[in-house]
């Protein structure tokens, strides 16, 4: 049985406690809403992408100890990419949380940390919104690019 | 099949003694009659604490679907042969049963539906509808489950009715001079909880029904949670409605009920139309079976009527009233637990509460909570128990919740207690 002290790991803990870039951005050029109405946890992600980089992004809201974690890593290691890299990591992401906990997990850095909720079910969701809510900002640029 | 109007002293039937406690109220008797209770969950024993959501079924409900199943199995109303008359007879003894709980006047006033938010939405389509006009208005409170609140919302909508929401103190009570004061000339009816699921308030509903009548406003009570932690008599209510709900009666899913007043179930057209629910059909028009059958369209859950009948033959076997006051010192006492917890805060501290210990804990996710007493083997819920406006009332997102039946116990309060230590640990808080 997996501890709990795999879950809750102290970088866990940490970005809980003061999350990264957690703020709004004013001159955003992609912002979407994300939410979990299993646990109610909700979360607003800026983006600002300058040409095929994305030069800063930033998140607000209210969630769990995953779920906020999970946001704060992910502008870290987003922040600085270009876009189809971001979408590359949004994939390996994916990927991690979802294998079958027995599996071996790809070295993701700081987001390895949370390879743990795959032994919480429920959970998975909570580590994953923020990066569908990432996916979901791209989405709607692009949408709105091709009217 | 228990008769109608018994309540039969089963082999745990409680008896207050002079300080208050049941004395002969044996919880592990109890807890031996409930099968689930004897598996462990993560390595530990089970700590169900999530009966708000539905509570665990005894043996007797177990063996009364079995039988149902294995000796009985027919179709009801539409046979002449041996099997379709009894389970005719056994489905409608559970109807006696539901009557004789809620102390309802006659069977013909309990219709089954699958639960309380079916018997919500019959009253809202069936009764309300017809009558609502643009600017009338229906009255709710702000501890209301959604499905006491949705179903009212798309009437509205359909009629042009406005929905008027009574408000709660800071305590998680009704403000009944509030509620007095939007009782109004186009109220046209009430719909309230008898307890709220997520504050554990018990509303003062007599004195709602009151003021209600009084004005000429009929009045439904959901009963989803009173229901299994108190006597229910619609009858002493004057209530016109009642929504209750197999599932938390230590009953099965998929079964529910409506109490109705016979003047307005005989005045309310169907709600669902089909099988059974008629007298005759020609292509040109159908009319109408007798109460209750005309909102009881196509094949019951016949096994889940019996089922029910078996729970409430259980729950009044052990005692209401023992019941009661078994869970009235656990929630004392899990009210003293939980607030020497470091951080924890509880949610919802109306003077008159039953079984509900709703809570938050400082710097810590609800969600968290519930993963973490979780691998204590320890079931609680975590979230907004579909009750958003009251969450936004006491201003958190969600809320961890501990929801008390007949069989808990204080060592299963106090390994709660020590799983919200470890919460704090974890934390490192
Ligand atoms: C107060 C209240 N009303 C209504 C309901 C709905 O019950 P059901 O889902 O069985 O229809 C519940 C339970 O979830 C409840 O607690």
């Amino acid at each position: 049985m997996t501890d709990l002290n795999d879950l809750y790991q102290e970088v866990i803990l940490d970005h809980n406690r003061c999350p990264r870039n957690f703020h709004a951005i004013a001159d955003a050029t992609h912002r979407a809403e994300g939410y979990n109405p299993l646990c109610g946890d909700r979360l607003t992600l800026y983006m600002k992408v300058d040409g095929d980089v994305i030069a800063d992004v930033a998140f607000e809201g209210a969630g769990c100890a995953i779920s906020k974690a999970s946001a704060s890593m992910m502008t870290d290691a987003l922040k600085g990419r270009s876009v189809s890299e971001a979408r590359a990591l949004f994939d390996r992401f994916h990927r991690m949380v979802t294998m079958p906990p027995d599996r071996a997990v790809e070295d993701l850095g700081k987001l390895s940390s949370l390879a743990g909720v795959r032994d919480f079910p429920v959970r998975i969701k909570c580590a994953s919104l923020a990066w569908h809510t990432f996916k979901a900002a791209l989405e709607h640029e692009q949408r709105t690019s091709t009217e | 099949m228990g008769i109608a109007g018994s309540e039969r002293a089963g082999p745990h039937a409680g008896t207050a003694d002079a300080s208050g406690s049941p004395a002969s109220f044996d919880v592990q008797r109890i807890r031996a009659d409930f099968p689930i209770l004897a598996r462990t969950v993560r390595g530990k024993p089970l700590v169900y604490l999530d009966n708000a959501a539905t509570t665990q079924k005894p043996q007797a409900v177990l063996d009364a679907l079995t039988g149902y199943y294995t000796g009985l199995n027919a179709n009801v109303h539409r046979g002449v042969h041996e099997l379709s008359e009894r389970a005719t007879e056994a489905f409608d003894a559970g109807r006696e049963r539901v009557q004789a709980f809620f102390n309802a006047a006659h069977s013909r006033e309990i219709v089954f539906t699958r639960n309380a938010t079916e018997s919500i939405n019959l009253v809202a389509y069936a009764f309300a509808k017809p009558r609502l006009k643009p600017g009338d208005e229906v009255l709710i409170s702000a501890m209301e489950h959604h499905s006491n609140i949705v179903p009212w919302q798309l009437v509205c909508e359909a009629t042009g009715a406005t929905l008027r929401v009574a408000p709660i103190d800071d305590r998680g009570e009704l403000i009944l001079e509030a509620f007095d004061r939007l009782l109004g000339p186009r109220t046209r009816i009430v719909a309230i909880t008898h307890m709220s699921n997520a504050l554990g308030t018990v509303n003062p509903v007599a004195e709602i029904v009151r003021l209600a009548h009084g004005r000429g406003v009929p009045v439904l009570l959901d009963g989803s949670q009173a229901a299994y932690h108190m006597r229910v008599d619609v009858q002493a209510l004057g209530c016109d409605f009642y929504a209750a709900t197999g599932h938390k009666l230590y009953g099965p899913t998929g079964i529910g009920v409506l109490y109705g007043k016979t003047q307005h179930f005989e005045a309310m057209p169907p709600f669902l139309g089909g099988g059974d629910m008629i007298s005759s059909v020609t292509f040109e028009r159908s009319t109408w079976n007798a109460l209750p059958f005309k909102f009881e369209a196509g094949t019951p859950h016949i096994a889940g009527a019996i089922g029910l009948h078996a729970a409430l033959d259980y729950l009044d076997s052990v005692g209401r009233d023992a019941v009661a006051e078994h869970e009235r010192q656990l929630l004392e006492y899990g009210t003293e637990v939980l607030s020497s917890v470091p951080g924890v805060r509880l949610i919802g501290t109306a003077r008159h509460k039953a079984s509900i210990l709703s809570f938050v804990m400082d710097g810590v996710h609800p969600h968290d909570i519930g993963t973490i007493v979780d691998r204590e083997g320890v079931a609680i819920r975590t979230g907004h128990h579909c009750a958003q406006p009251v969450m936004e009332r006491f201003g958190v997102a969600a809320t961890a919740r501990a929801s008390l039946a007949m069989y808990n116990t204080r060592e299963e309060i106090d390994v709660l207690g020590r799983a919200l230590h470890r919460v704090r640990e974890v934390f490192g808080s």
